[in-house]
């Protein structure tokens, strides 16, 4: 299967230029090479949030849960309960991961949950026309803080190692194929795999060029070292005008968090027989 | 039908309910059935706790005001409860207990006074052993002989301490008979919470994964449940609150789990949204809705059914649902499997209305009761089809649409589940008729009242009409109920009214209402002198 024969059909909604659509390219390119990997691709889910970058679910031809706002993670989590064979990767926005629905990120993190998390981090809300989110700069401009936003934003880098996600990276939607390896990477990784893409919204907050003049890619890192991938984290705090580390930062290794239930029969009668054995202790 | 009644009281964290469990045992090596009402505070530590243990005969569902034995385990439970006994009846207290102030009780009741203190000192034992020294004055005060109340003792009290069963025979000698319980010689029932019931009842309808946060009145089934779940093949999560929940149980659905959630009405109030995505998504789900008194934190352990009309419209949007409020722990048992089945079969969200009374009081549970529908299984998931749920109107393919003749579709056949939900339920006993059939006035009670009621309307030759499903409210069996009858009494344990607006929907206009919201449940004579009242103020 090649990355074309993923589409849906469904005609594609983004603004000509939006991050979106290198961030759909990659996916469906690594998903495509995924056929031939296990779980195949016909037990890959993706899951969405509600946002532009969550019709990413109508535009890819798998299996796919298209949340509400805020609650692509704990889905994401409920299907690797429901069939941990199950491959899910889940797609959100910084509205969706950092505002609405923070908790559960965090906590998909503190329990390693399977799963492959991207955060399309547009730092603007574009569904709904250009508000401040929790990734924007000071006194950054929208329709709800015309005078500037006067908070300092989050750094989502910085929160997931400290969350405790056993892979943190951050890409960038200009230049498809370093997307497409942090993805091939994150997906292999068994733990949670956590990706902030820097999503230009060419509509309401067009930064290519600041990013494009001040990413780079991290090289001679050791992704090893957890000491290390805080300090590179923080080498940018989504606020300054500092250098933007692009890649890998952190890739360890820590239990993965499993429910794995008991072999104990589960027909009628299997369990009736079981109540009955449980209820003579009630006598 | 021979009954009594016992009522423990302490404080909480004393241990009444362990202490309860064993009176249960108790009473149930004598074949008795038995129902607890249990009142406790939201406290830890300190508090006034009680149960009251109605042991009959007959099967019973409710408890009395007027109680043959109280066992004192602190000053706070005479003071509140010595009054309660009957003629005849007794006061176990401990004699160390404020000497100067000699208890008030009712003319022909006597007391008598353990020395709690003095035995503990005897045997070298913990104060935590109070409990036992008094079952086993309660089992001297009873008529029962030691070697019958010994045996009940090593079964069930803790063996990591031996002075437990030294000091139970201190209290029984230290006691005397107050009357004598004749055995029935025969073997009585297992008794259980209504939760228990109810989660037993969710296990034998073949859950998969039940995911749920803390919240009195539902926190049991979670104990219950993770406790039991390796018996059973059952997952069990507690995320990070109550919107994680009911999202990990659509994810979990989605991939073909049978799911349910627990919660209050607090917590309901945050899966809403949740609850009208599992619609949209036509995801198959759960929920288990505890009432309590609100608004807002309320009475977190006490008792309402003040959220009627939040389970009837909670969730934005228009679409069907089933929701459920069982009387009983049969009823718990039964209908949590119907639940499971009917969301999986016509995959719609499920409401499970219970309350703090009905989920938390004890019952003599009759597991063999038969349950009207058989265990459904939804095929399994076939994932070599893409496999598409979305919370936007979409196609039948689950992509997104705003297309004006696909919305009104979608629409209509996500609404068109009702009627299907209702004709399968219809063989389930939806409406349930107790008492005289003929009778020309007519109790309408729903959830946990429904025992109160039956037993209260039979000392009027009255009848009992139980609505069990309230959506799709199940009219034609409604109006069939309540033919011929000219005085309705809705019993309610909320200020509104809600069943009582319900029915107004559909066209049944209630005469009267009897209403109890202050968190306690309606003993039998308290129902049984508000309906006195309605009888003698109404012409029929």
């Amino acid at each position: 299967m090649i990355g074309k024969e993923l589409d849906t059909g469904a005609p594609n909604t983004w603004c000509p230029g939006c991050g979106n659509f290198s961030i759909l390219n990659a996916m469906r390119a690594v998903l495509a090479e995924l056929d031939h990997s296990q779980p195949d691709l016909s037990r890959t889910v993706l899951v969405a949030g509600i946002g532009c970058h969550a019709k990413i679910a109508d535009y890819v031809n798998v299996n796919s849960f298209y949340s509400i706002h805020g609650r692509a993670t704990p889905a994401a989590e409920g299907i690797k309960i429901g069939d941990p064979d199950l491959r899910v990767i889940c797609h959100a926005g910084d509205g969706d991961a950092y505002g609405e629905g923070l908790e559960h990120l965090i906590f998909a993190a503190k329990r390693n949950v399977d799963m492959t998390m991207i955060v399309h981090d547009n730092r603007v809300y574009g569904l709904t026309t250009g508000q401040y989110t929790p990734t924007s700069p000071l006194g950054f401009r929208g329709r709800s803080t015309p005078a500037g936003s006067i908070e300092l934003p989050l750094n989502p880098l910085a929160l997931m190692l400290t969350s405790g996600a056993t892979f943190v990276a951050r890409g960038y939607s200009h230049g498809i194929e370093n997307l497409k390896e942090i993805f091939r990477a994150a997906i292999a990784h068994k733990g949670f795999s956590f990706i902030d893409v820097l999503q230009v919204c060419v509509t309401y907050f067009n930064q290519y060029e600041e990013y494009t003049a001040r990413t780079y890619a991290l090289e001679n890192h050791d992704a090893t070292d957890y000491d290390l991938a805080v300090k590179r984290a923080r080498e940018w705090d989504y606020n300054s005008a500092a250098r933007i580390p692009l890649g890998i930062f952190y890739e360890g290794d820590a239990p993965v968090f499993e429910v794995n239930p008991s072999e104990a029969g589960r027909t009628p009668d299997e369990t009736r027989d079981a109540l009955d054995k449980l209820l003579a202790s009630y006598r | 039908m021979k009954e009594f009644s016992i009522l423990i009281g302490g404080k909480a964290g004393d241990g009444i309910d362990r202490a309860g469990v064993v009176i249960n045992d108790l009473l149930n090596t004598l074949g008795y059935y038995q129902y607890v009402y249990r009142e406790y505070p939201s406290i830890i530590r300190g508090g006034h706790t009680f149960s009251i243990i109605r042991a009959s005969s007959d099967k019973v569902y409710c408890h009395r005001d007027q109680v043959d034995i109280v066992i004192a385990m602190n000053r706070e439970t005479i003071d509140a409860h010595a009054g309660r006994l009957r003629d005849g009846g007794a006061l176990l207290y401990d004699a160390t207990e404020d000497k100067a102030a000699a208890p008030i009780i009712a003319d022909g009741a006597t007391i008598q006074a353990i020395p709690l203190q003095d035995i503990l000192a005897a045997e070298s034992a913990p104060p935590i052993t109070r409990n036992s020294i008094m079952i086993g004055a309660l089992a001297r005060a009873l008529g029962l002989e030691w070697t019958d109340a010994s045996a009940v003792l090593t079964r069930r009290l803790p063996k990591s301490l031996p002075q437990n069963l030294a000091v139970a025979r201190r209290g029984y000698d230290a006691a005397s008979p107050v009357f004598m319980v004749p055995n029935l010689d025969r073997v009585a029932l297992p008794v259980l919470t209504g939760n228990e019931a109810l989660a037993m009842g969710l296990l034998q309808g073949g859950l998969d994964s039940y995911i749920a946060y803390p919240m009195t009145p539902t926190s049991s089934i979670l104990h219950f449940l993770a406790e039991v779940a390796p018996l059973f093949g059952l997952k069990v999560v507690h995320p990070e609150s109550e919107i994680g929940v009911i999202l990990m149980a659509l994810g979990a659905s989605y991939t073909g789990d049978k799911v349910a959630v627990g919660t209050s009405g607090g917590g309901f109030c945050l899966m809403t949204e949740g609850f009208s995505f599992a619609a949209m998504a036509e995801l198959p789900l759960v929920v288990v809705l505890g009432m309590r008194p609100g608004p807002s934190t309320g009475l977190p352990t006490y008792s309402s059914q003040t959220e009627l009309g939040f389970a009837l419209n909670a969730g934005q949007g228009e679409f069907s649902r089933l929701v459920v409020a069982p009387g009983d722990a049969e009823e718990s048992f039964q209908w949590a499997q119907i639940a499971l089945n009917m969301a999986a079969k016509h995959r719609v969200p499920v409401i499970l209305l219970t309350d703090k009374n009905g989920g938390e009081g004890t019952y003599s549970f009759d597991v063999n009761e038969p349950t009207a529908i058989e265990r459904y299984e939804a095929p399994p998931r076939d994932w070599s089809k893409v496999f598409k749920i979305d919370s936007y109107e979409h196609d039948e393919t689950g992509l997104t649409t705003e297309d004006a003749a696909i919305t009104k579709a979608m629409q209509d056949k996500r609404l068109a589940k009702t009627g299907p939900i209702a004709s399968d339920l219809a063989a389930c006993e939806p409406v349930k008729v107790y008492g005289d059939k003929e009778a020309a006035t007519a109790i309408i009670c729903w959830g946990s009242n429904k025992g109160v009621c039956v037993e209260a309307a039979a000392a009027f030759g009255w009848r009992v009409v139980q609505p069990v499903v309230l959506a799709p409210f199940p009219a034609a069996q409604f109006a069939e109920a309540m033919r011929g009858a000219r005085l309705s009494i809705v019993v309610e344990n909320n200020a509104t009214g809600q069943l009582k607006k319900l029915l107004r929907l559909h066209d049944f206009t209630a005469t009267e209402s009897v209403r109890k919201y202050d968190g306690r449940a309606f003993s039998l004579e308290e129902l049984s002198a508000a309906l006195t009242a309605v009888k003698e103020a109404s012409p029929v």
